[in-house]
């Protein structure tokens, strides 16, 4: 048995791993894991990974969660060119400090961006005070600003003049909020170039594939009871 | 011996204390400073800690710890260059800032600095909810990544150990300690801590463990307004 990656596109770090891996021709077999159906809480998915998280991969015996590390691993384990995690030391440097503050910081926001304006009212059927919404949108700008501000500057990417793992993890994660009607990019025309070059680099189709999915949630069926009991408890704290 | 970046909580903000000393790069030992403009240039996420090398600066302490084994050479156990072995550390390196990180910072602020600036304690639904989920994630720490081994990565300690340790001894500072749940945990901790060198290992707490005597009416009443905010989160 070859790779495999245990994903579920409307995971924003399992489009970025998919991209990754896609753009750079990695073989693998997808195994899809349905988040909206529970799945990642099956026992048969805790052996390959105890978190009950996707992303997560499988290389012979060998099984691997967290996203950075899967992109991390796939890089060096493939030899992917240089520009997508670079050798130079400083730029190397802009790359891990872009992955390390987005885990609590963009991921945050954006997830609770999507969930609250989306998945909770017409997924679930649950109503979210309009102010809690509000907070999350400001927190969602605040993070915007920073990653305009702190990040891309004056830069083509992220983390520099070349696209890297960053650009991918930041993309996904925009692209959250944007399937829930989020207007991201409108009044962020730095973001929005920068998306434009984004999607030149990794491709079109590809950009679209992997984005298929999560564009399509805001046009899904209400949970049934049994989907509702089963996600409830796991996703209260995105209501914060 | 090389000195290494102890991280301190990175949750809504930053304290003016911080344990890092970075040889030979730019500490800032004064309180309130991290709010200061002249640290926002430094850094602009105004967080701690910060590496100014040259003209080159870079926060966020998983890229500063990174960046330093990288720079300077450090023994290859820190950051093994095996393939598997070098993604458990990437592995525990991103889970931990969720996981461990945020919870345990949230327990040194819920149990102790909250109260303390505010003068109110938290509702204690809370503080029960975030004490069980510190210790459901300390549960999964030593089920997933320490097994049965002495260290994360086998017998060497990593930067995976040094993390880990320095998240969990947060809520030292407010006298909670988190390792008293699970012998298999104690005994790494202390394994950790011989490793690095018990007299560095307490250095580099110190200030973390005095943090109770701290005089908080010496804080800016705007950092101070803040926090009264957070306070109201979780109510």
């Amino acid at each position: 048995m070859g790779l495999e990656l245990y994903l579920d596109l409307l995971s924003q770090p399992c489009r970025a791993v998919y991209i990754f891996a896609k753009k750079n021709g990695i073989p693998f077999e997808l195994r899809p894991v349905e988040l909206l159906k529970g799945q990642h809480h099956s026992d048969a998915f805790a052996q390959v990974n105890p978190l009950k998280k996707v992303p997560a991969l499988k290389d012979g015996d060998f099984t691997l969660a967290e996203s950075v590390a899967i992109l991390l691993y796939l890089s060096r384990k493939y030899e992917v060119p240089d520009h997508w995690y670079p050798q130079d030391l400083q730029a190397r440097a802009r790359v891990d400090e872009y992955l390390a503050w987005q885990h609590t910081a963009l991921r945050s926001s954006c997830t609770r961006a999507m969930w609250q304006k989306m998945m909770f009212p017409v997924f679930l059927g649950e109503q979210v005070p309009p102010e809690t919404l509000a907070s999350t949108l400001a927190e969602l700008d605040r993070c915007l600003q920073l990653l305009e501000d702190k990040f891309l500057k004056d830069q083509d990417f992220v983390a520099g003049p070349h696209i890297s793992v960053a650009d991918l993890m930041a993309i996904t994660e925009l692209m959250h909020p944007v399937s829930a009607g989020c207007q991201v990019f409108k009044s962020r025309p730095k973001l929005a170039a920068w998306r434009q070059r984004v999607e030149a680099e990794v491709g079109k189709d590809l950009f679209q594939e992997a984005h298929a999915a999560v564009m399509k949630v805001k046009d899904l069926p209400p949970a049934d009871p049994a989907i509702k009991e089963k996600l409830k408890p796991s996703v209260q704290g995105l209501l914060q | 011996m090389g000195r290494k970046a102890f991280c301190l909580w990175e949750t809504w903000f930053s304290l003016p204390w911080s344990p890092s000393t970075l040889r030979p790069l730019l500490f800032l030992p004064l309180p309130g400073h991290h709010h200061s403009k002249e640290y926002r240039e430094i850094n602009p996420l105004k967080k701690l800690p910060s590496l100014k090398d040259g003209k080159f600066i870079l926060s966020e302490s998983v890229a500063i710890l990174f960046y330093l084994c990288r720079k300077y050479s450090t023994p290859s156990h820190w950051y093994p260059p095996d393939l598997h072995t070098r993604a458990r550390v990437d592995e525990f390196m991103a889970w931990q800032h969720t996981a461990i990180q945020l919870p345990m910072s949230k327990i040194l602020w819920i149990k102790m600095l909250i109260p303390m600036i505010t003068g109110e304690e938290v509702p204690a639904e809370k503080t029960e909810q975030m004490l069980v989920e510190a210790k459901n994630n300390m549960q999964l720490f030593e089920e997933k990544f320490l097994q049965d081994k002495m260290f994360i990565t086998g017998d060497h300690i990593s930067l995976a150990d040094l993390v880990a340790l320095v998240e969990m001894m947060q809520p030292m500072g407010s006298k909670y300690n988190v390792f008293l749940n699970s012998s298999k945990i104690a005994e790494w901790r202390m394994r950790v801590e011989l490793a690095i060198g018990s007299g560095l290992f307490w250095e580099a707490h110190d200030r973390l463990m005095k943090l109770a005597e701290w005089d908080c009416s010496t804080l800016d009443p705007m950092v101070k307004e803040k926090i009264c905010e957070l306070l109201q989160k979780f109510k």
